[in-house]
């Protein structure tokens, strides 16, 4: 990627992760460099969250290399935690603190000053838009109050790197909406985010690089438009079908109009330039579809491609 | 490692005191309790019993007899049942998830969490050794030395009770613990001398943690201070930092994988 001369903040190089006898991270490499918004894009255990706790320096690599700010986690775990902001996956708020106080002593944590941090949670809080619960409880706050919060509370050392491990899961539409915009306004003021995701539009909107991982390996990188562009075409037509399966003859009579067809429950993929012309040819042909739509192709049809399998389990 | 752990460590503290701003009433129980054993039992079925021999021999109330006991007793209850807060804070809040992805580890989960059971454990005993004093129970000027011995008492269950509390996985699970709890409550001389007991027995009770911490805090409450007070407070100091090493590892074991 980049061949500047500064080192990258975090490093792995056949990176491993093993429990008894799974292997969640199967020897990957990555570099990311600083100020920018890396991601991890892939379904439920490809090996996102692991690959984040021993980045996190909360889970021991049990092979490879991980270089995170230079140092070693092994050795180095607390010093490099000083420097790391974390938002885990599940929420791990003091429920038994307001919101104010979980500010006050997650700061403490860091063996920050009371001034600093005082200083430092109201402007925080005021950031995410949570400046008007300051004194209360965790426990009524709305979902993405709490995502916030969470958000508010890993910045208050000033890290140098934010881990989000997939930060918008769970949230309404809206509230995502409104993650994203305080995310997107992090990236503005330069601070280096990793990020993991099962959505490829959260990582089309926030990464400037990713990783596709499967099955604890990488299966691609690059900027979603690179990916999109390497592992699909422009377009994409989907026909719907009331049945499960459209029917069986349907991949040979269409065969020859797009460069690639994938079958999926209920639906059919075609891979193609120009969109509009595929689907008046499929039309032409007289294919009996429920609805056809023609799309721009999205990081799911990368995974598609690459996997042979969807993102959201469907 | 422990130079930075006793002040990183201390935000935990720091922690737990803003989390009990708003229950301070859950402490005063931990005061109320002992009283109300020495009121019924010490003070109303001592009017029965009458006078029983201490440690060196010497007859004493009945009262004067159980008070100590209570004393170490309600050490014991404080710091376990703070114990049980940490597999609440561990399992449901996720609470150390979040503290070790800060600079601190499990040692300093450990040590924080001891030191905030050590200093209700201190509340509780100011308290009842205060209103023990005023009722007359107290006959030696040793008996100051009864505050930091009750600290130590607790150390010691405060240890093995956030130990025990990380192999907890149930609530149900703390029925094993009240198996444990109750009857070295009623049977480690705290209600009747020792001797009681047949030989073999004795020494059975002599090696369970509460009777260490009774006969430590008697002995001084009453001023009959010897030798065997020091194998108590070795007994105890031993005790409570094999737990806190425990519950460090159990920590490391279960959040760090």
């Amino acid at each position: 990627m980049n061949a500047a001369a500064e080192l990258p903040l975090v490093h792995a190089r056949g990176l491993i992760k093993r429990f008894d006898d799974l292997v969640a991270v199967d020897g990957i490499d990555f570099d990311v460099q600083k100020g920018e918004a890396f991601g991890f894009l892939g379904p439920n255990g490809a090996g996102k969250s692991s690959t984040m706790r021993m980045i996190g320096c909360v889970s021991p690599p049990s092979g490879g290399t991980l270089r995170v700010l230079g140092l070693d986690p092994v050795k180095n775990g607390a010093d490099i935690r000083a420097q790391l902001g974390v938002v885990p996956q599940e929420d791990t708020l003091d429920l038994e603190l307001t919101v104010r106080e979980n500010m006050l002593i997650y700061g403490r944590y860091f063996g920050l000053g009371r001034k600093v941090v005082h200083e430092r949670a109201e402007r925080l809080l005021e950031f995410v838009q949570l400046e008007e619960r300051l004194d209360s409880k965790v426990e009524p706050l709305s979902g993405g109050m709490k995502r916030r919060l969470t958000i508010a509370r890993s910045l208050i050392n000033e890290p140098d790197i934010l881990l989000l491990d997939e930060p918008t899961t769970g949230l309404d539409p809206q509230a995502r909406h409104v993650v994203w915009d305080r995310l997107h306004e992090l990236k503005h003021r330069g601070a280096t985010l990793l990020l993991t995701t099962h959505y490829m539009d959260e990582a089309e909107q926030l990464c400037d690089r990713l990783v596709v991982m499967d099955k604890g390996k990488i299966a691609a990188e690059g900027s979603p438009v690179e990916l999109i562009r390497r592992y699909s075409t422009r377009e994409v037509v989907e026909l719907r079908f009331a049945a499960e399966r459209p029917p069986d003859d349907l991949a040979a009579r269409i065969d020859g109009l797009a460069r690639r067809v994938e079958t999926l429950s209920g639906r059919l993929l075609l891979y193609t330039d120009d969109g509009d012309r595929t689907a008046e040819r499929v039309h032409e042909l007289g294919v009996q579809a429920q609805s056809t739509l023609v799309r721009r192709s999205t990081l799911e049809d990368v995974f598609l491609h690459l996997t042979g399998r969807t993102l959201v389990d469907e | 490692m422990t130079t930075i752990a006793l002040p990183r460590g201390a935000a935990l503290f720091e922690r737990n005191a803003r989390a009990h701003r708003s229950h301070f009433l859950i402490i005063f129980s931990g005061f109320f309790e002992p009283l109300f054993y020495l009121l019924s039992m010490g003070v109303g079925l001592g009017h029965f019993v009458g006078k029983v021999p201490g440690p060196n021999g010497e007859l004493i109330s009945y009262a004067s007899f159980i008070a100590p006991a209570l004393l170490a007793t309600a050490a014991m209850n404080g710091a376990i049942y703070d114990s049980s807060s940490v597999f609440w804070k561990m399992k449901y809040m996720k609470l150390y998830d979040s503290v070790l992805s800060t600079p601190l580890g499990p040692i300093d989960v450990a040590v924080g969490e001891t030191s905030w059971a050590l200093f209700r454990g201190l509340l509780y005993a100011i308290a009842f050794l205060t209103t023990v004093s005023v009722l007359g129970h107290v006959h030696s000027a040793w008996a100051v030395l009864a505050l930091p011995a009750a600290l130590l008492v607790g150390f010691a269950f405060a240890g093995m009770g956030i130990a025990g509390a990380t192999f907890m996985r149930t609530w149900q699970d703390f029925e094993f613990l009240n198996l444990v709890q109750l009857p070295m409550f009623l049977f480690s001389a705290t209600f009747y001398p020792l001797s009681v007991y047949p030989g073999w027995l004795q020494v059975v009770v002599r090696c369970t943690p509460l009777y260490n911490a009774i006969s430590l805090i008697r002995g001084l409450m009453l001023g009959v201070v010897g030798w065997y007070q020091l194998v108590n407070v070795l007994y105890l100091l031993l005790f409570g930092a094999i737990g806190v090493r425990i519950a460090e590892r159990r920590v490391g074991k279960l959040l760090l994988r």
